[in-house]
């Protein structure tokens, strides 16, 4: 990867390489290297849990000239989604793709035998070689993929089938506990590659639309609209929930959204470059059996 | 209507109704100039389009104490807006899940089709709808849990 992103900075490709790095805090994290001579400053590790595509529509990001961004399977496709929403071209960007083991969910406690078990999103992902980059990186071989029919039954997934087995009430419950702890720093749409609008409207103040205060009024109101805004679109990188200071289960809903897309529509976001925004388009033919 | 306020010891229950400027709302202007009698719990808001429905306003309509909310716009294939409701449709498909997912009773959500000449169908669905809230009883578990 140091070897790629080298080449890519001496050849005057890119003027910046996005990746992963150690941080003075310890923690890995963005690093912006601009310059061939810092490229040791890139790590890759299984603590790379971050999406860096947030930074490709950031102005800041697009002051440093043409980017090379280090992405993960996950983190494609939302660069897909991106470049599917016309909000950057793929043929400006250079994605480095990493064949990705699965991210060590560093807020777990460790398992049986004393090491950090991977994200209950990473155990059932389905995209550990990255599709639509420039470069792969890894060995395709060691990814350790669960079958489709394995993933559905585990992790995330299980985690859903629970929460949808509950009754309404019960579900409400367990979902104004998770929101009562919600502090509205709005991490979760920061740290989101999709969340890219200049003024979301949860800022706007002419009519307030979702209430500002952090009291379950104005929490369900910002869960609701944040999930259902990436209708359609979340790839299931989890960088909203990783961020979220509180531990909200947010996978839950977007995962919610996800498998109805797929199921009602065949949409998988970000698999395909070219395909219409889901929300953005309708078939006369879909399904209005709820409708009277 | 007054008698069945008696009936249920005095719960009313209160439907918001999100209806497209160009049909359901004629509908029920159609149902009026026909003297159809329905319920007077359905408090009717017009937009111009079911397209134009957020799904902020059903959330915000239940925060304020519906009990039951009923969307309805043009048949498909008859938007004013040549696909405003298919649109639409599309994005209830998706929400209804989020909806169940979060606990909130899809049984107080409704849809429709009806358009300006269906003044009847306004009616009886109307009805139907405000019988089966009646029943229901009060909608009190998302709106006490935002608002308390």
């Amino acid at each position: 990867m140091r070897e790629t992103a080298g080449k890519l900075l001496a050849e005057g490709t890119v003027d910046v390489v996005i990746g992963y790095g150690r941080l003075e805090t310890g923690a890995v994290g963005a690093v912006f290297v601009t310059k061939v001579a810092d490229v040791d400053k890139l790590v890759w590790n299984d603590e790379c849990h971050q999406d860096l595509v947030v930074y490709l529509t950031r102005k800041e990001t697009k002051k440093l000239g043409r980017p090379a961004v280090v992405v993960k399977g996950c983190d494609a496709r939302a660069a897909v989604v991106l470049a599917n929403e016309s909000q950057i071209s793929l043929s400006d960007v250079y994605l480095i793709g990493m064949v990705c083991p699965g991210m060590k969910n560093t807020k777990a406690a460790n398992d049986a035998s004393g090491n950090l078990p991977l994200y209950d999103r990473c155990l059932t992902c389905q995209d550990r070689v990255p599709r639509h980059v420039n470069a792969v990186i890894g060995d395709e071989a060691k990814t350790n993929l669960l079958s489709p029919e394995e993933a559905a039954t585990k992790g995330n997934f299980a985690r859903l089938a629970k929460l949808r087995a509950m009754s309404p009430q019960e579900r409400l419950d367990w979902w104004s506990h998770e929101f009562s702890r919600c502090v509205k720093c709005y991490a979760c749409r920061q740290n989101c590659p999709l969340c890219y609008c200049n003024q979301c409207v949860a800022d706007k103040n002419r009519p307030v639309r979702i209430d500002t205060s952090s009291t379950l009024k104005g929490n369900f109101a910002w869960n609701i609209l944040r999930a259902f805004h990436l209708a359609g679109r979340c790839v299931g990188c989890g960088a909203c929930a990783n961020a979220c200071p509180a531990g909200i289960d947010l996978d839950l809903l977007n995962l919610t959204l996800a498998m109805t897309a797929e199921k009602e529509f065949g949409h998988v976001s970000g698999r395909e470059v070219g395909t219409a925004p889901l929300i953005g388009s309708f078939s006369e033919q879909d399904k209005e059996d709820f409708i009277r | 209507m007054s008698t069945e306020t008696k009936e249920t010891g005095g719960f009313e229950p209160k439907v918001i109704a999100f209806v497209c400027n160009w049909c359901t709302y004629l509908g029920a202007d159609l149902a009026g100039t026909n003297r159809l009698e329905y319920p007077a719990n359905i408090r009717i808001v017009r937009l111009p389009c079911t397209g134009r429905i957020d799904f902020n306003l059903l959330v915000k309509a239940f925060e304020a104490g519906a009990d039951a909310v009923l969307v309805s716009g043009c048949h498909p294939g008859d938007c004013h807006y040549t696909a405003g409701n298919f649109h639409a449709r599309r994005r209830w498909i998706l929400f209804r899940e989020l909806l169940d997912t979060l606990g909130i009773d899809t049984n107080r959500v409704h849809f429709s089709w009806i358009s300006a000449a269906e003044g009847a169908k306004f009616q009886q669905f109307v009805t139907e709808i405000v019988e089966k809230t009646r029943k229901l009883g009060p909608y009190t578990g998302y709106r006490e849990i935002v608002n308390n």
